[in-house]
């Protein structure tokens, strides 16, 4: 009872100066998700869901401050890649900095522009996926984001997009607290390649919906920021029918928080689902990658691959599940959670969990945590690399697995560069 | 599961038809689901501290064990029952029960066979322990020598203990077995400095609930460097109706010495649901070693879920000495219910805990079990291995912990989980937490059958085997390895499971 109490005041501190427009559609659907958020109260270190993360800086009234970082000793992550960029600076949409978002078979539309009108095809999709990820398991935050999101995109995809849109998330203010909110329908055999990064703002909420309709393929690739200060909680949410293709990879180096969760619903037949990371963490760090993938359609395929590389007291955590529903036959699920962990003082604490109720299924789970492997360390070395060259290299190796996720060839290589990067600099 | 239903259920390829046929047999056919006629002394229906009292002064307990047992009962009062295990059932009234039952035969402890109620002799004698042993579990003296191979026996029967065998041979060697309130009475030191050090009366609801009104159970204590020269064995039967067993079972394993300990349950066929609520603790000192197997059997419930025994229990092994090793080996085949996770606390350096499960859920039967294993010590080791096989209606759930702490360097972790399902309205689920907060140690948690030995696999197909013949070979010398060091009478009751097959198996 004092749990719910507790959370009741969290959430009525942190909303007291937030506002909402009640107009249109979208102030209908907002309205909704402040009840859901009502409902639930925000999240403590006490809930099951948060238990190896304590959600208090993301729950707090005020975004804690976080310096501003320049990276200016390797070029920005996507920046050999032709793409039309969308810029947002501390959460705001900046047209400025922007490219023309006209692209043939992708519609654009800001968030804030098209919530005024009375009928929007995103009405069937804002907040919509996010109610839907509240059962089994409550995600306050996202219901927060959908309720107070300040800007986003809407995104519909009626063709084959000929290049990635890319959303670059600049981090401008010491204690800037983004709410950012994006939805993107595939429509039947669309296919697009969505590009994140950035590390957005000192705190940064983000929900993004993505519908994938039949036989439409949606590539999502992102790159979290450099920023050593900055927190984050992300969710994204997915619906696959019949034959659609969804994959995500997400690349986090350094960050003092980042909850990343992916909620992913196989509702059509031979739909396929990737849900990748890798993350490297030196110090103050803390990571969590939280993974539900639902199992209701038939054939289908999900794959979780998470990778952690860990230094200096970082913390990774996993928390991954599958749930193949009664009648989900044929599912092939597929989830692995490893750490390595390159010192005495760093942690993984994991939690990859199976919930069967299908008989004819395939589905495994993997979790392994450990130092470097001595015995491949000493073949190397016997072999004239030097020590800490060795020791890269079977970093690299241990990510290989969560890289290969990523289908384009120049956007992996672009990930694999920002990870040597990261190991030379972090290389002590 | 009735049989026309399973042969309804199509048979996916993979899964060996024996394997079926096996749970089939076993599925509507309890073989211990009749109950003794005879005369039972209940203490009045429901839970209050005067039911406490009253449990204390029929075991004659001192002072200081009732006040132990109130302490308990009030924290118990302000406690929440948990809820969440992945277990449906509906709300259990604790009032609606009986905490103590006993048969008015036992009133005074027989001392010849001539002495012992012939309707107990008949039950032992119906639960399959053979003659000789059936005079010995009695407690008579002179028929003590001599099989080939001698088990001492705690037979525990509703609340009470009935009888306790091979004591006079096991004193020689300074090992003393007999019931807890036995031990309370004649061994108070002893019992006064493990009691509840293991699993402490705060521990959870249902080990609180059975701090306060245990009733009877098992006393162990190995002296240093003693090998126990028999295998000690505890048999709980619920017979009387409406009424819980809460039994509570304490091992010390002293520097050096070594013991194996056998554990069976049986209760009657009933349309309501009875409620067990064990305890049992292990200590073990420096280089002990000690083996718990378990085999479960409580009545299971009809095949629409009806009647059947509510399985809460604590078990938890404290590896407190440098070198000592515990093992437990579990078959859980009965219970409506099971809310079980046997423990180590590997607290030694260089302790190890291991624990084999083998789960069966099947008509409306839930289960939801585990280990935990919690990695204190340096070098320590241990391993997990659970089969979880689901039927009917049945839910099927291993939760485990495996938690190395900063100081447990160098430990190792390997856990393996696999289910299997058989028809499409059960359900397997997996929920391990794995804590690892040091580097130079290593944790494996996997959930494959296709993770099998590599070398094994190898080895098998290089004999010109295919990958399936080698995986079941493989799987199935493995399951018997777990069931074959089950020892004695247990070995045979869990035989009859050694013919499944993991083929097909869900991770």
């Amino acid at each position: 009872m004092a749990l719910a109490v507790a959370k009741q005041d969290a959430l009525a501190a942190r909303i007291a100066g937030l506002s909402y427009a009640a107009e249109g559609w979208l102030g209908a659907a907002r309205g909704a998700a402040l009840e859901r958020l009502s409902a639930m109260g925000l999240p403590g270190k006490r809930d099951e869901y948060w238990r190896y993360t304590d959600p208090a800086s993301l729950t707090v009234t005020d975004a804690p401050k976080a310096a501003l970082f320049a990276a200016d000793d390797e070029p920005p992550v996507f920046d050999g890649i032709d793409r039309v960029k969308l810029v947002f600076v501390d959460g705001v949409f900046d047209a400025a900095q922007s490219d023309d978002p006209a692209l043939a078979g992708v519609e654009i539309e800001r968030l804030a522009e098209a919530g005024a009108r009375d009928i929007h095809w995103a009405q069937g999709l804002y907040g919509v996926l996010e109610a839907r990820g509240q059962v089994p398991v409550q995600r306050p935050l996202a219901a927060l984001n959908s309720t107070f999101a300040t800007d986003g995109l809407l995104i519909r995809v009626t063709g084959r997009a000929s290049k990635p849109v890319s959303l670059i998330y600049v981090h401008n203010s010491e204690t800037s607290d983004a709410i950012l909110h994006h939805c993107v329908k595939l429509e039947e055999g669309a296919e697009l390649t969505v590009l994140e990064n950035g590390p957005a703002a000192a705190r940064f909420n983000k929900v993004m919906e993505v519908d994938v309709a039949k036989g439409a393929r949606f590539h999502h690739i992102r790159s979290q920021g450099r920023d050593h200060e900055r927190r984050a909680v992300t969710h994204v949410f997915a619906r696959l029918a019949d034959e659609a293709l969804f994959k995500s990879f997400t690349l986090t180096a350094n960050g003092v928080l980042t909850r990343n969760e992916a909620v992913i619903e196989l509702l059509g037949d031979d739909a396929v689902a990737h849900v990748a990371g890798a993350a490297v963490g030196d110090g103050n760090f803390h990571h969590d990658d939280t993974v539900f993938v639902t199992h209701a359609g038939l054939r289908c395929e999900s794959r979780q691959v998470f990778k952690k590389v860990l230094k200096n007291g970082a913390v990774g955590v996993f928390q991954g599940k599958i749930l193949v529903k009664q009648g989900a036959q044929k599912t092939d699920g597929y989830q692995i959670s490893q750490s390595l962990l390159l010192d005495e003082d760093s942690q993984f604490l994991a939690k990859p969990e199976l919930e069967i109720y299908a008989d004819d299924v395939k589905c495994s789970h993997g979790s392994t945590s450990g130092a470097i492997d001595e015995t491949a360390l000493f073949y190397l070395r016997s072999r004239g690399v030097p020590e800490r060259a060795a020791q890269g290299l079977l970093v690299l190796a241990f990510l290989a697995e969560a890289i290969a996720e990523i289908e384009d060839e120049a956007i992996a290589e672009d990930i694999r560069a920002r990870l040597e990067g990261w190991l030379a600099r972090h290389d002590h | 599961m009735t049989e026309l239903a399973l042969e309804e259920t199509e048979v996916r390829d993979g899964v060996d038809r024996e394997t079926i046929e096996t749970v089939q047999a076993m599925a509507g056919k309890y073989k211990y689901g009749w109950e003794t006629d005879i005369e039972t002394e209940y203490a009045p229906k429901g839970l209050s501290e005067d039911i406490v009292r009253l449990i204390s002064e029929k075991n004659g307990e001192p002072e200081w064990m009732l006040d132990w047992r109130l302490a308990a009962y009030r924290r118990w009062e302000k406690m929440e029952e948990p809820r969440w295990a992945m277990l449906h059932y509906p709300a259990i009234d604790y009032q609606d029960q009986y905490y103590y039952a006993k048969p008015k035969s036992m009133a005074t402890k027989p001392k010849s066979l001539d002495e012992v109620d012939p309707k107990l002799l008949a039950t032992y004698a119906k639960l399959g322990i053979p003659l000789k042993e059936q005079l010995i579990l009695a407690g008579v003296e002179g028929a003590e020598q001599a099989g080939e191979r001698k088990v001492a026996v705690d037979a525990v029967f509703d609340s009470v203990s009935v009888g306790t065998t091979f004591k006079a041979e096991l004193a020689k060697a300074g090992v003393i077995f007999c019931s807890i309130s036995e031990a309370v009475r004649e061994h108070p030191e002893l019992v006064k400095k493990y009691l509840g050090s293991v699993v402490p009366q705060s521990d959870n609801f249902f080990a609180t609930l059975n701090s306060a009104v245990f009733s009877d159970g098992s006393f162990v204590y190995i002296p240093e460097g003693v090998r126990c020269p028999m295998e000690l064995s505890t048999y709980f039967r619920i017979n009387a109706e409406n009424t819980g067993q809460f039994e509570r079972t304490l091992i010390i394993a002293d520097k050096g010495s070594y013991v194996s300990y056998l554990e069976g349950c049986t209760a009657p066929k009933r349309d309501t649901h009875q409620l067990h609520a064990a305890v049992v603790e292990i200590v073990l000192l420096d280089d002990a070693e000690v083996k718990y197997s378990t085999v479960q059997n409580w009545y299971p419930g009809d095949e629409e879920g009806r009647g059947g025994i509510y399985n809460f229990v604590t078990k938890r092994a404290d590896c407190r000495g440098h070198r000592s090793k515990v093992m437990w080996t579990q078959v859980e085949t009965g219970s409506a219910i099971t809310w079980k996770y046997p423990s180590c606390i590997l607290r030694g350096d260089d302790s190890q805990g291991e624990f084999y499960s083998i789960a069966i859920a099947n008509n409306a039967q839930q289960a939801d079990t585990g280990t935990k294993m919690v990695h204190l010590g340096k070098n320590t080791k241990s391993r997990i291995v659970s089969k979880g096989i689901s039927a009917g209606r049945a839910q099927n759930t291993y939760r485990g912990l495996v938690s190395m702490h900063p100081k447990a360097t160098n430990s190792r972790n390997y856990t393996q989980c696999d289910s299997l399902l058989i028809g499409d309205k059960c359900g397997a689920h997996t929920v391990p937490y794995i804590e690892v907060k040091n580097n130079s140690s290593r944790v494996e948690h996997e959930a494959t059958t296709s993770k099998v030995d590599e070398d094994q696999l190898f080895y098998c197909r290089s004999r010109g085997m295919d990958e399936e013949e080698a995986v079941a070979l493989v799987v199935n010398g493995f399951c018997k390895e777990v069931l074959q060091a089950l020892p004695m009478e247990f070995a045979m009751e869990a035989q009859s499971l050694v013919a499944i097959s993991l083929e097909g198996s869900v991770g």
